[in-house]
């Protein structure tokens, strides 16, 4: 009896070692599309090691996005999910199909959040705007990383002419996609992967711009000395790590003090409960950071409630911000983070699948809603947690899709 | 003591001081609770202006009622693993309501939620006790069914605003000082505890004690049992009013509360498995807790490091509670009872062999 | 849907009526009949809508996706069995991953140290659960839900997302496979038949399922029944490990929510009790479990081929496991009436 603990975890890493020799026994049997290349396809950002790709903090790639943020995107006006930021072209003919009719599939991370929701309602409306797409096939991976590299296994061995992928998390998608690309074209797009085997990549600028933007607005607005409270989701989001890694850079540049940093989970009450306790703390709380507009309503209630008048505040384009913003004439920014980059991908597929040339990575514009641009995203009949940035206005269905009247 | 179907309560601490009398098994809670206040009040000497204070009990007012709620559960035997879900359900559903009903009078709309968490509470209380399944996959599978279906139905995100006058509740004050919250806590606080000295809380203690002793002494358990999910359920949709109306509409709201209610009522001393416990404790449990998050919040404790500090804090206290219950109970003059190690209260049958079946 | 099929709802009239009765009443061979049964029905309805199910590719799919959540539900049942819990393996998983890929760096030759590293911890972690639910009393529940917490304090403060990097060749642990089966099932029936043999045919197995039948009983007649629900914490966690490991092969690098987006911790303990363990400790095995995990997998990849609204998914689940578990109590009923 005394023995059988140490003897059980020995069977156990013994079952371990078994399924490795397992494996090497066996490898020759595997199917040419198994095990990746172990030579060959391995990404040059692979090699940074654990400790960079955990800081989130790139200098040149922060650069490039602060740059490109200023800039005036190429593409048709007033349709900004056509248009594209310092493109380079490359040659699709590979990949052209001679069939009127083509089938996408599409690995989505999930729709566990009003952002994605807004995003999948929009995407399929762009998909019914085209008749040559026969079938639109969907698998939801529900946020889990390895259901999506099973989904995107799957989808790869289906009849699809081309693969749509949002990834879940960066990194860990890598292998599936690499794997995946060997079957046919994929394009991506919201969050990279760290691999250059898709066709494109679709994304906006980024998230050191956002941060950038918001952090600055704070800084122009708020009195030199001013203590900022900085509320984020959660932390591990390689998006949001991002904005808050240039709005860090920001405010250490600037006269002002980061007061707090806290993770509010995404939760309107726990968002209201750290501002108040914030302001008690430090007596005052002279500007609000947040890295996505969720609780930024919440925020402006917490000094609402404690009868003080609500300082520069950063928020998101949706509804219900925008809304406060206009109704209690607040000192407010919204970067966002377009939904109407979920339009892309589809239209880059067809030119893909067409043998039109598209831009290797597909930088979309990236608008920063201040109090001039603020009522043209305003929509009254559109539900709270709808984002004003989905360029969904002119699609079939819209506003009853997207949950309006 | 086990089979008898008097208070055990009244039985336990009969010997002992009155102020042990008075707190019973809510002793280890208030001492935490006495030393999270006074933490507080050193590390921010305003804390207990009466504002800011009424501001604390009304952050505190959803989890107190779904500690309540779950408390009642939790001593017939079972667990509510939905209430988590119901909130976010209530916060989502009254939104909907509103959106689709935009001059609802707030309490046409309260009522029909609580009835409709009463409802939730009722299919759970039937489900686990008429078809004999353990509470813990009846509310599991209830939260997924809630948190499914309610998006479900809204196409994903709360479609409506919430407007001022259903929020009052959760947000505004009575006679301008003091919050209404405030004033639900200690109206379903007192109902509770009414309960639990009525009747119907000594067969519900009793069953939760020992069910056959109970059923033997003809109580109708399944239907106790029943009616604590059903308060339970009730005291969940309340809470989602007040959440909705502290923090306005969210998709989030509520989420993860289900393990804070039940963190809190064991924090209060009383025992998973059922059978002891006080509501008053229970609630200390969850102002202990709320207590504890804000101690956080005002001390800085980094973000992130902030769930290890709570759980460090949640073991030890149970731990102390534990040893403390476990002393108690060998000076006690009855024998020991055999202390429940069962997660969950298990069904109608109890399996009185071990040894592998299939 | 999944629990109609093999459930004795028709009168028995003859005596062997009666003993397929109590066969069926017999969860584990229910769940695989009900396995049985979802693919039949998804096969059916996806050929009437003019698809096929049973392709290579979605049978690897579905074998592949039982591999994580299995291996974890395993572990689970351990702890069940003796009447215990644990909340922690979500967290656990997580951070498993995290120091596997960052022990093996990317290079072959950490492996071995990487999996002992991970095995270790996972003991370690196992062993703390054992000790507060044995040594301080803490109700399984709460201690490992503190030990949940305190885990995912220490991995949000320590990673701000994926770290670490896997070897090529641990990573064929996740995507090799043998004509259609992937090798990771090979780990998991592995895992699987080793526990099976520790629950019947050791000593420690007895002990296991006398605690949680009756703990007050197995102590009388001299069962060290702490240390039994102690060792099967580490037991446990180790699983959790082994998981872990799995996932990092999967995902060449460590998630810090691999675990808890998946809510490993309480779809493992409803994998568990689909597959007809009894929560309250004391009867069930592994097969049971592996058939709850398979009857999970085959229904998420009918669900993924009719494209149901991901909503709608959860609140079919969640019926799902409430019926199966209902018709296990009732075929307890009824069987505890017929002897």
């Amino acid at each position: 009896m005394r023995s059988l603990p140490a003897g059980r975890r020995l069977a156990a890493s013994l079952a371990a070692v078994c399924a490795a020799g397992l494996l090497a026994s066996c490898s020759s049997d595997a199917p040419p599309e198994g095990p990746p290349d172990p030579s060959g396809s391995a990404p040059a950002e692979d090699g940074g090691g654990a400790a960079e790709e955990a800081e989130f903090f790139e200098e040149d790639e922060y650069q490039r996005q602060l740059a490109l943020a200023g800039e005036t995107p190429e593409g048709p006006e007033g349709r900004p999910w056509e248009q594209m930021l310092r493109p380079e072209m490359v040659d699709t003919g590979e990949y052209a199909l001679d069939e009127e009719q083509v089938h996408l599939c599409f690995s989505n991370a999930g729709v566990f959040n009003p952002w994605r929701q807004v995003g999948l309602t929009t995407m399929e409306a762009e998909v019914a705007e085209h008749e040559e797409i026969a079938e639109f096939t969907v698998l939801d991976a529900e946020g889990k990383d390895d259901k999506q590299i099973s989904d995107i296994q799957n989808l790869s061995r289906q009849d699809c002419d081309l693969l749509i992928v949002s990834p879940n998390t960066t990194a860990t998608l890598t292998p599936a996609v690499e794997e995946a690309c060997r079957e046919l074209p994929v394009i991506v797009f919201d969050r990279g992967v760290n691999t250059d085997c898709p066709v494109t990549f679709v994304h906006p600028v980024g998230g050191y711009a956002y941060g950038a933007a918001a952090a600055d607005f704070l800084v122009e607005n708020v009195e030199p000395g001013g203590k900022i409270l900085a509320l984020r989701i959660s932390p591990g989001v390689d998006v949001l790590e991002n904005r808050w890694s240039a709005a860090e850079l920001a405010f250490e540049d600037s006269e002002l003090e980061v007061a707090d940093v806290e993770f509010t989970e995404g939760d309107p009450a726990v968002a209201k409960s750290i501002v108040t306790d914030a302001i008690q703390r430090h007596g005052s709380i002279d500007g609000v950071w947040m890295d996505s507009g969720a609780t930024a309503v919440a925020a402006v209630e917490a000094f609402e409630d404690a009868g003080l008048p609500v300082p520069p505040i950063s928020g998101e384009d949706q509804q219900d911000f925008l809304q406060a913003w206009a109704d209690r004439d607040l000192t407010a920014i919204a970067p966002g983070y377009p939904t109407f980059q979920w339009r892309t991908p589809v239209i880059a597929a067809l030119k893909v699948l067409r043998g039109e040339e598209v831009p290797g990575e597909w930088v979309l514009p990236q608008p920063v809603i201040t109090e001039e641009t603020r009522d043209d995203y305003l929509a009254a009949d559109m539900p709270p947690l709808h984002y004003g940035l989905c360029g969904c206005e002119d699609l079939p269905g819209y506003p009853q899709d997207w949950g309006g009247r | 003591m086990t089979a008898t179907t008097a208070t055990p309560i009244q039985a336990r601490v009969r010997r002992g001081t009155a102020l042990t009398r008075a707190l019973g098994s809510a002793l280890p809670v208030c001492a935490l609770l006495v030393l999270l206040l006074a933490a507080l009040a050193v590390t921010d000497a305003g804390f207990y202006e009466p504002d800011r204070f009424l501001a604390f009990v009304r952050r505190a007012a959803p989890l107190l009622l779904l500690a309540a709620g779950q408390y009642l559960v939790i001593v017939s035997g079972h667990f509510d693993l939905s209430v988590g879900a119901v909130v976010t359900t209530g916060v989502v559903a009254a939104a909907e309501i509103y959106h689709s009903f935009p001059g609802a009078h707030w309490l046409v709309v309260t009522v029909v939620l609580v009835a409709a968490g009463a409802l939730v509470g009722l299919v759970n209380g039937l489900v686990t006790t008429g078809l004999g399944v353990p509470s813990f996959i009846t509310t599991l599978g209830m939260m997924l069914i809630l948190e499914g279906g309610v998006f479900y139905w809204t196409g994903g995100s709360p479609t409506g605003y919430l407007p001022d006058d259903f929020r009052a509740l959760g947000r505004q004050d009575a006679f301008g000082w003091l919050p209404w919250a405030v004033l639900v806590c200690v109206a379903v606080g007192a109902g509770v505890w009414w309960l639990t000295r009525s009747s119907w809380g000594r067969t519900l203690m009793a069953t939760g004690d020992s069910e056959r002793a109970a059923e033997l002494s003809g109580v109708a358990t399944a239907r106790v049992r029943t009616v604590a999910f059903v308060l339970s359920g009730a005291a969940a949709a309340l809470a989602a009013v007040l959440v909705g109306g502290f923090s306005g509409v969210s998709a989030q709201a509520g989420s993860g509360m289900e393990f804070e209610a039940i963190t809190a009522v064991v924090l209060g001393g009383v025992l998973l498995g059922g059978g002891r416990g006080s509501v008053l404790g229970a609630m200390a449990g969850a102002f202990a807790l709320t207590a504890l998050f804000t101690l956080l919040n005002l001390r800085g404790v980094s973000g992130a490091l902030e769930p290890t500090v709570q759980g460090v804090i949640v073991i030890a206290a149970v731990a102390l509670g534990a040893a403390d219950l476990s002393r108690r109970r060998r000076r006690s003059p009855a024998p020991p009872a055999p202390p429940p190690a069962a997660p969950a209260g298990e069904g109608p049958t109890h399996p009185s062999t071990g040894g592998p079946t299939s | 849907m999944a629990a109609a099929s093999p459930s004795p709802a028709l009168p028995a009239v003859a005596a062997p009526a009666a003993r397929w009765r109590r066969g069926l009443a017999d969860p584990a061979v229910g769940i695989w009949l009900a396995a049985l049964g979802v693919t039949l029905l998804g096969w059916a309805v996806v050929a009437v809508r003019g698809g096929e199910f049973l392709t290579q590719p979605n049978i690897t799919g579905i074998l592949q996706n039982c591999v994580a959540l299995g291996l974890i539900a395993l572990g689970q049942t351990m702890v069940i069995l003796t009447g215990s819990l644990d909340l922690s393996v979500a967290y656990l998983a997580s951070l498993g991953t995290l120091v596997a890929a960052e022990t093996m760096a990317g290079s072959d030759g950490n492996m071995v140290p990487a999996v002992v590293a991970v095995l270790a911890l996972c003991a370690g972690v196992g062993l703390a659960n054992g000790l507060i639910v044995t040594r301080l009393k803490v109700n399984a529940f709460i201690a490992t839900l503190g030990v949940a917490l305190i885990l995912r304090g220490w991995i949000e403060d320590n990673y701000t997302g994926p770290a670490g990097d896997v070897s090529r060749s641990f990573q064929r642990l996740g995507y090799d496979r043998i004509g259609p089966v992937p090798v990771s099932v090979f780990l998991l029936v592995g895992v699987a038949l080793a526990l099976w043999f520790v629950l019947r045919r050791t000593r420690l197995g007895h002990h296991m399922y006398a605690t949680g039948g009756d703990e007050h009983a197995a102590r009388l007649s001299g069962v060290r029944t702490e240390r039994t629900v102690l060792v099967a914490h580490v037991l446990c966690a180790l699983c959790v490990g082994i998981a872990a490991l799995f996932l990092a092969a999967r995902f060449g690098a460590g998630s810090p929510w691999a675990g808890t987006e998946a809510r490993y911790d309480l779809e493992s303990i409803a994998a568990v009790v689909l597959g007809g363990t009894l929560l309250a400790g004391g009867r069930g095995g592994v097969v049971g479990t592996l058939g709850g995990v398979t009857v999970l997998a085959v229904l998420d990849s009918v669900f993924n081929q009719l494209a149901v609204d991901p909503f709608f998914k959860n609140v079919l689940r969640g019926v799902v496991i409430i019926a199966a578990v209902a018709v296990y109590a009732r075929g307890r009923r009824s069987a505890g009436r017929s002897r």
